[in-house]
C-alpha cells in the first residue's frame, strides 16, 4: 500500500475544481490511456490576464487525481508567467510529498499546465507538441523531457529519472541512453558517486569471448525483452561479428524492435569488447509471434 | 469499520480451530521431533497426522507430501529439483500467466542455458494444447503450468495437458496455491507429478506450504543439510504451522462442494450484478473453466488503484492489475498476455471471496460500486458528459 498524505488523500476523496471550463483560454493535454494516466487541464483568464479559473479531468490513479486537483487550486490568480514558473517539484511539496514511484504524476501536472499555456499562447489552435527526439518508446518521452525532470528535481539516478517521468519503464530498451543523459548534466555530481568502470577482460580466446557475449545476452539484454514477451538467441559468433536473432515482439515494440539491435551493440561494447559489432539473422527474422493476438 | 475482505487469493483468514491446534505447539509441546526423549518424540505424531491430512485433501499418499515454507519454496524446490534430476534434458515449458514464482525461476533458469518456451494465451486466457503438443520434445526436462490463475481464476485443463505429458514420460509440474481447497482433486488418479500448495490460501498459516512429489519421480532436493521429510527438504520442521495447514486441509476437505457452491453462488451474485450496473465494464477470463471464487472485471476509462482506493473507504477490500498498484508503469502480465487492452488493463478489479463471506457482504459491495465508478468516470477525461 502506498504511504500517501492525508492531504493527498483529501485531495483524491474531495477533488477541487472538476470538469471542464466552457470556451476556456488555453487547453493542456497529456498522457494516454495506454499509459495508465492522462490529464485534461483547462483555464480561463480575467482581464488582467490572471488566471480566473481552472479545471481539470484525470485519468488515473489517487495520486494523479490528487496531484490535478491541488494543481488548479496552485495556479488560480497567477498570471501565466507566474504560472510557466511552476515546477513538479512545488507540485508535489503542496501535498506534502508524492511516494518516490508517483513523482512521475507531479510532472503530468507540470506538463498539462505547460502544454495550457503554450495551447494559449498559440491562439487556442496549438496543441500540445513533444519538444526534442523521443528516448523512450514505451512512454513516448523525448530526451528534452528527460533533461528537464532531472535539472529541476536534481535526479542522479536512471530510476529516479524513471519515476518521474516514466522513461526506462517499459522494456528498459532506453535505459543506457538516459544514463548517457544523466551522465551530461550531472556529470560532477556523478563522478562523486564510484562509477563502475567495465571490467572486461584483457586478451579474449574465443571460448572465452563467446562464453561472456552469451552471458551478456543472458543477463542484460534478454529479462527486457521478456517482459514484452520477445527474447534474443545467440545465433554465432565470426570474428567480432555477433550474429543474433529477435523472436517474437508483439506488435506494440514493433518500434523498439529497430533500436533493439544498437541497444544489444553498446551493451555487448560495454560488457564484452568495444570492437564487436551486431548484426540481425536474416533466416530466422521471418519467425512468428510467440502469443497469439 | 466493519472490513469486507474480497481478496482472498492474496491471502485468507486463518481459520479459529487452526489457531486452536497451533496453540499449544509453541510453548508446551515445543520438542524437536527428530530428539530421542519421548518429549520430543511425541511431536512426530502430531506431523505424521498433518501429513495424513493433507494428502487425504489431495486424494494421495502421506509419503508423497513434503512440507515447505511455501508455495514459492514448493514451485522453486519443483522445478529446480526436476531439472537437477535429469541433466541431459535442457527445456522447460511453461505459460506467459504463471505466478512470478514460476515464471521468474524459468527466467532465471533461461539465463543459466536452458530453453524455455512460454505459450500464450487467447483472449479468454486459454492455452492451445496443439502448441504445447508441439513443443513436447525429447529435450524436454519440465512442464509447469499452474492449475488456476491468480488473477482471472481461469483453470486449466490439467486432465488433458498430462495426457500430453505423460505420454512423452515429460515430468509435469502445477501451481495449485489457488485450486487447493476449492475444487476437489484426486492426485492418485492424474498424471501430476509434481503440484505445489500454500497454507495461507486456504484459511491455514503463512509460512508454510507443501510440494506434492509422486511417487517414482526423480528429484534432487532444493534444501539440504539434514534428514527431514526423508531427505528431500533439510531442516527443522515448523510444527505448529505444518499441524495448522493440516487442520486447514482437514476443514477444507470436510465439505468443498457445499461451501464453494455458496462461495460461487456468492460470486456469481456479485459479478452479475457488477456487470449490469456499471456500464462499460467487462469480465476477464474464461467465465465457463474459472475458480468459483474469483472475478475479475474491468472498468474502461478509469485506473485500478483510485477504485481500490474508493472500496476502502467503505472497508471493501480487493486487488486491480493496474500498473499503480504494483509500482511498476505496466499493467498485470497475465492481462496482457490475454490481449486485454491498456484501457481495460489499467481499470481491472479482482474479488476473490471465501467461505467467511456473507450475501450482506456482496449487497453492501453492490450497492457502493456504481457510484464509485461513477463518480471516478465524472473525473475521467475520457468519458463524454
Amino acid at each position: 500500500m502506498w504511504e500517501y498524505t492525508d492531504k493527498l488523500k483529501e485531495h483524491f476523496f474531495n477533488p477541487r475544481n472538476v470538469g471542464e471550463i466552457k470556451h476556456p483560454d488555453g487547453v493542456g493535454e497529456v498522457g494516454s490511456l495506454a499509459c495508465g494516466d492522462a490529464l485534461r487541464l483547462t483555464f480561463k483568464l480575467d482581464e488582467s490576464g490572471r488566471i480566473k479559473d481552472a479545471k481539470f479531468k484525470t485519468f488515473g490513479c489517487a495520486s494523479a487525481i490528487a496531484t490535478s486537483s491541488v494543481l488548479t487550486e496552485m495556479i488560480k490568480g497567477l498570471t501565466l508567467d507566474e504560472a510557466a514558473e511552476v515546477t513538479n517539484k512545488d507540485i508535489a511539496d503542496y501535498l506534502g510529498g508524492l511516494p518516490e514511484q508517483k513523482m512521475h504524476c507531479s510532472v503530468m501536472g507540470r506538463e498539462a499546465l505547460e502544454a495550457a499555456i503554450e495551447n494559449y499562447k498559440g491562439g487556442g489552435k496549438k496543441k500540445h507538441e513533444l519538444h526534442g527526439n523521443v528516448v523512450c518508446t514505451c512512454f513516448g518521452v523525448t530526451d528534452k523531457e528527460i533533461e528537464r525532470v532531472i535539472h529541476e528535481n536534481n535526479l542522479t539516478t536512471v530510476d529516479e529519472v524513471t519515476n518521474y517521468c516514466k522513461a526506462g519503464g517499459g522494456c528498459g530498451g532506453c535505459r543506457g541512453e538516459i544514463e548517457k543523459i544523466v551522465e551530461k548534466i550531472q556529470g560532477d555530481k556523478v563522478k562523486e558517486i564510484p562509477v563502475t568502470v567495465p571490467r572486461r577482460a584483457g586478451k579474449l580466446t574465443n571460448i572465452h569471448k563467446i562464453q561472456l557475449i552469451q552471458q551478456t545476452i543472458n543477463e542484460q539484454i534478454r529479462p527486457a525483452l521478456r517482459t514484452h514477451g520477445g527474447n534474443i538467441e545467440l545465433i554465432d559468433v565470426e570474428g567480432n561479428k555477433v550474429v543474433v536473432a529477435f523472436r517474437g515482439m508483439c506488435a506494440q515494440c514493433r518500434l523498439t524492435e529497430f533500436t533493439m539491435k544498437d541497444v544489444v551493440e553498446a551493451k555487448l561494447k560495454e560488457f564484452v569488447s568495444d570492437e564487436l559489432f551486431v548484426e540481425e539473422d536474416k533466416d530466422s527474422a521471418q519467425q512468428s509471434h510467440n502469443h497469439r493476438e | 469499520m466493519k472490513t469486507i475482505y474480497f481478496d482472498n487469493n492474496a491471502t485468507t483468514k486463518m481459520a479459529e480451530e487452526v489457531l486452536e491446534q497451533m496453540k499449544p505447539l509453541f510453548c508446551e509441546l515445543y520438542g524437536n521431533p527428530s530428539s530421542m526423549h519421548t518429549f520430543g518424540g511425541q511431536i512426530g505424531i502430531r506431523i505424521r497426522q498433518a501429513r495424513e491430512q493433507v494428502a487425504s485433501l489431495l486424494g494421495c499418499e502421506p509419503s508423497e507430501i513434503i512440507f515447505t515454507s511455501g508455495g514459492t519454496e514448493s514451485d522453486n524446490a519443483a522445478i529446480k529439483g526436476a531439472l537437477a534430476a535429469q541433466p541431459h534434458r535442457r527445456k522447460i515449458i511453461t505459460t506467459r500467466v504463471e505466478h512470478p514464482a514460476v515464471l521468474t525461476v524459468c527466467r532465471e533458469l533461461e539465463s543459466h542455458g536452458y530453453a524455455v518456451v512460454e505459450l500464450g494465451v487467447d483472449k479468454y486466457g486459454r492455452l492451445d494444447l496443439a502448441e504445447l503438443e508441439e513443443q513436447i520434445d525429447d529435450d524436454t526436462a519440465l512442464v509447469t503450468i499452474m492449475y488456476a490463475n491468480n488473477e482471472t481464476g481461469v483453470m486449466f485443463p490439467i486432465d488433458k495437458i498430462t495426457e500430453l505429458t505423460a505420454d512423452r514420460g515429460v515430468v509435469f509440474h502445477t501451481d495449485g496455491v489457488q485450486v487447493v481447497g476449492k475444487i476437489p482433486l484426486n492426485l492418485a488418479r492424474s498424471n501430476i507429478d509434481l503440484l505445489s500448495l500454500s497454507g495461507h490460501k486456504l484459511h491455514g498459516p503463512k509460512g508454510v506450504g507443501v510440494l506434492y512429489v509422486r511417487k517414482g519421480t526423480r528429484m534432487s532436493p532444493f534444501i539440504v543439510g539434514g534428514h527431514q521429510e526423508a531427505g528431500r527438504r533439510a531442516g527443522t520442521e515448523n510444527v505448529p504451522s505444518i499441524v495448522g495447514l493440516g487442520k486447514a486441509c482437514e476443514l477444507a476437505a470436510g465439505n468443498i462442494k457445499q461451501e464453494n457452491d455458496k462461495v460461487k453462488y456468492l460470486r456469481d451474485k456479485l459479478e452479475k450484478a457488477i456487470l449490469e450496473k456499471c456500464p462499460d465494464s467487462m469480465l476477464n477470463g474464461d467465465k465457463e473453466n474459472r475458480l468459483p471464487n474469483t472475478a475479475n472485471i474491468s472498468f474502461e476509462y478509469i485506473e485500478g488503484e483510485a477504485i481500490l482506493l474508493m472500496l476502502d473507504k467503505y472497508g471493501i477490500c480487493a486487488s486491480s492489475g493496474s500498473a499503480c498498484t504494483s509500482g511498476s508503469l505496466e499493467p498485470s502480465h497475465v492481462l496482457r498476455a490475454m490481449g486485454v487492452p491498456f484501457t481495460a488493463a489499467h481499470g481491472s478489479i479482482r474479488f476473490s471471496l471465501s467461505r467467511y463471506n456473507t450475501e450482506e457482504e456482496v449487497d453492501y459491495t453492490i450497492e457502493k460500486m456504481p457510484p464509485i465508478v461513477n463518480h471516478l468516470r465524472e473525473l475521467s477525461p475520457f468519458v463524454a458528459k
